[in-house]
């Protein structure tokens, strides 16, 4: 059934071209109906296919008015959030999601633990954004290797950029580099599946020590995935190659190491809830540690958060057993403690075989009312044979980005980006959002607020621009993003591959009763979405 | 197969005009703009489509909406229904009937109020973060567990009479509760936002 909407005049307003088709219609009565009889059928029929052509027009009339055309890189939180809050602000908005990944989600997929289903079932919602019809995700589009951001900028009315912090905090001490020391996000990409990790291969089984340096969530996950039992693990999403590797590792004891005092731990209780919770571990807490000082008393006073872990951190002090039981998994709190350096193996190997710690005191800070470590000048010595660094995320620069490198961060101002940290000039049509706009802090919800304040910049910019702006005048978007990817050979992902992905992912899962097996290897990946 | 079956019904009126009944023009006429109106009130117009943020159970499309029910109906609702009234960041009201065993969050789904749900009600968020703006009626709920106030402890804007929206079950004591959306969004300091003092 063809409809021939050529001859008609196609407007939006529904009812006016209802009554147009109707008028056709009745128009009839004043012509001869004998005489006419054939041209009337005609008429008719026009008119007929008149109202339907305006209910046709309407239901796909977007296409015309897709003026908007705005991009997000990432695909994590913080980039799903940003392209719904624009979809939903701005109805001529068409928005284009990029990943350099071929899976979206980001740290939902990659960073939320395997043993943590229900933080990630935010996808849905993020999968029903996907959906909409003014939004495509287009996965293994890097940016700075598939496409620059200045030809971004160039394609898209606005771009914002959400790409998060792939790299970490260095320590900046002697033996940082020895085999064995790695950053927590490095181990958290291997068991997650991470595809430029799955050859990461953590030495398990050289030792029954590993130290993790940090106090905070990711601190936490990365201990309690080492002390969990296996089997506990097996009915989770986690990578099997990893599944493989802890079944066979010999690590029983895993110290979580601060700098500061139990008051100061940068953990949530849910999470620390969970895992002095494990069975048959072994918690030691120092008594001596939680003494706490009025300064600590007033830290705590106004942060709700650190007085319920401090009372947690109390009450598994005093109700733990005093040694540990033969075989028993064994998890240590330690305090006070600041790395000054990694030692080696006495083979000299390569490998670190003991971290000496500097011990330290709690002072007070003029500046931000919080207290800090400083060192005393006693040393320690704890033997181990894995270190894993949880001390916080940075981000990575890229071509053409403004970037304060101390902080880690695009210089910005509610999200509109600056042109360098000390100019207040703001460069035109590039936004941030998410960690790379305010630091590797909070929770996936923090991104919900971010992208709200971001979006909010966005809409006060458009408003003030008005019709003659750069704003005004029309993009390729996401025409000209896939005829650029298109010439340089570049397999773009789109999310119905991700969705072939994850149904193969969750078929293969469903025969070892995990609920996905998650796929790890690049060119699986790609060619599972040619077929 | 839609603009063949008005094109027949076009040329039967036009018959039915030629033989002088006026009659049957009239019926056809009229059985064409029922399927018509029909049709359009099912083909929702993708441009206005708003992305929802729905459960499952949610039965979608305007034809069956939860509005507020005529004052006869009341009487005999109260024994099913509470009233509830949400109040946003901007101070706009809301008025909806909740079913008693129901939580806030479903009822503020179903009735299109923006009430995030990341987790979907699985306690592993703390989007549905609510604001109980009467204390009595605070006082009414059950304590929260260990895990939503876990939970709270990281919700944005949060107040003495702070709940999460999945969590608190509709009870016929609570018929009237008030519940404020939290102004979080006023007051996110990107320089690292932190919760109000509890």
């Amino acid at each position: 059934m063809l409809i021939n909407t050529t001859n008609l005049n196609i407007s939006y307003d529904y009812p006016f071209h209802f009554n147009g088709g109707l008028a056709l219609f009745f128009r009839q009565k004043t012509l001869n109906p004998k005489s006419d009889f054939h041209s009337s059928k005609a008429l008719c029929q026009r008119s007929s296919m008149a109202i339907f052509g305006a209910m046709i027009a309407r239901a796909y009339s977007s296409a015309a008015t897709r003026s908007l055309r705005v991009c997000v890189v990432g695909s994590g939180p913080a980039g799903f959030y940003t392209a719904e809050k624009m979809l939903k602000a701005h109805e001529e908005a068409e928005v284009d999601i990029i990943d350099r990944l071929p899976t979206p989600f980001g740290l939902v997929r990659s960073g939320v633990a395997p043993d943590h289903p229900e933080t990630k079932i935010v996808i849905n919602q993020f999968s029903r954004v996907a959906h909409n019809e003014r939004c495509s995700f287009f996965g293994n589009v890097s940016l700075g290797s598939s496409i620059s951001l200045s030809e971004l900028r160039q394609i898209y009315h606005v771009v914002v950029l959400a790409y998060g912090a792939e790299s970490d905090r260095v320590l900046g001490i002697p033996g940082e580099d020895l085999s064995g020391v790695h950053s927590a996000r490095e181990f958290v990409w291997w068991y997650n599946g991470h595809p430029d990790f799955n050859q990461f291969s953590p030495d398990l089984k050289n030792t029954d020590t590993a130290i993790v340096l940090g106090q905070g969530n990711v601190a936490l996950d990365v201990a309690r995935i080492l002390l969990r039992p296996p089997a506990e693990l097996a009915t989770t999403d986690i990578a099997s190659h990893a599944l493989a590797a802890l079944r066979e590792s010999s690590i029983r004891k895993v110290y979580l190491v601060g700098r500061r005092g139990p008051a100061q731990a940068a953990c949530t209780a849910k999470e620390l809830r969970e895992i002095l919770a494990i069975k048959h571990l072994y918690v030691n807490i120092k008594q001596a540690d939680l003494q706490i000082t009025s300064a600590d008393e007033e830290e705590m006073k106004s942060n709700r958060i650190r007085r319920r872990v401090f009372d947690l951190l109390s009450k598994a002090s005093s109700s733990n057993q005093t040694r540990p039981s033969s075989g028993q998994r064994e998890l240590h709190f330690t305090f006070f403690r600041k790395p000054d350096k990694f030692l080696e193996s006495n083979d000299k190997s390569g490998h670190v075989a003991c971290v000496n710690f500097e011990k330290t005191a709690l002072k007070g800070s003029a500046g931000s009312g919080n207290q800090i470590a400083a060192g005393t000048g006693e040393y320690e010595d704890l033997k181990c044979g894995l270190v894993l660094k949880s001390i916080g995320y940075k981000s990575i620069p890229v071509d053409g980005l403004p970037f304060d490198h101390s902080k880690g961060v695009v210089p910005n101002i509610g999200g509109r980006v600056l042109s360098s940290r000390d100019v207040d000039q703001l460069e035109d049509g590039l936004y941030v959002c998410g960690w790379l706009k305010r630091g590797p802090t909070g929770i996936i919800a923090t991104n919900l607020y971010d992208a709200e304040e971001t979006v909010g910049s966005i809409s006060e910019d458009l408003k003030k621009r008005g019709p003659t702006s750069k704003f005004a005048s029309p993009k390729p978007g996401r025409e000209g993003l896939l005829q650029l990817l298109e010439n340089r050979n570049i397999q773009v992902v789109t999310f119905s591959d991700w969705e072939k992905i994850d149904s193969e992912e969750r078929r293969h899962g469903s025969l070892s009763g995990k609920p996905r097996e998650k796929l790890t290897n690049w060119k699986y990946l790609l060619e599972l979405t040619t077929k | 197969m839609l603009a063949s079956k008005s094109l027949k019904l076009g040329t039967q009126a036009i018959r039915g005009l030629s033989r002088g009944l006026l009659f049957s023009y009239l019926f056809s006429v009229l059985r064409m703009l029922i399927i018509v109106f029909i049709v359009s009130r099912f083909s929702k117009p993708v441009a206005q489509a708003t992305i929802t943020r729905r459960k499952q159970y949610v039965q979608g499309g305007e034809l069956f909406s939860t509005t507020a029910t005529s004052s006869a109906d009341v009487e005999n609702e109260e024994k099913k229904k509470i009233s509830v009234t949400f109040v946003d960041k901007d101070g706009e009201e809301t008025q909806i009937k909740v079913p008693i065993g129901m939580s806030m969050l479903e009822a503020a789904h179903e009735n299109d109020i923006e009430l995030e749900g990341a987790c979907e009600g699985s306690l592993a968020c703390s989007t549905c973060h609510v604001i109980v703006m009467d204390v009595e009626q605070y006082n009414k709920l059950e304590d929260p567990t260990d895990e939503e106030n876990d939970m709270l402890d990281l919700a944005f804007g949060l107040t003495e009479t702070s709940r999460l929206g999945c969590q608190v079950i509709a009870k016929p004591e609570l018929d009237g509760l008030r519940l404020a959306l939290p102004a979080a969004t006023r007051n996110f300091a990107v320089d690292g936002f932190k919760p109000k003092p509890h």
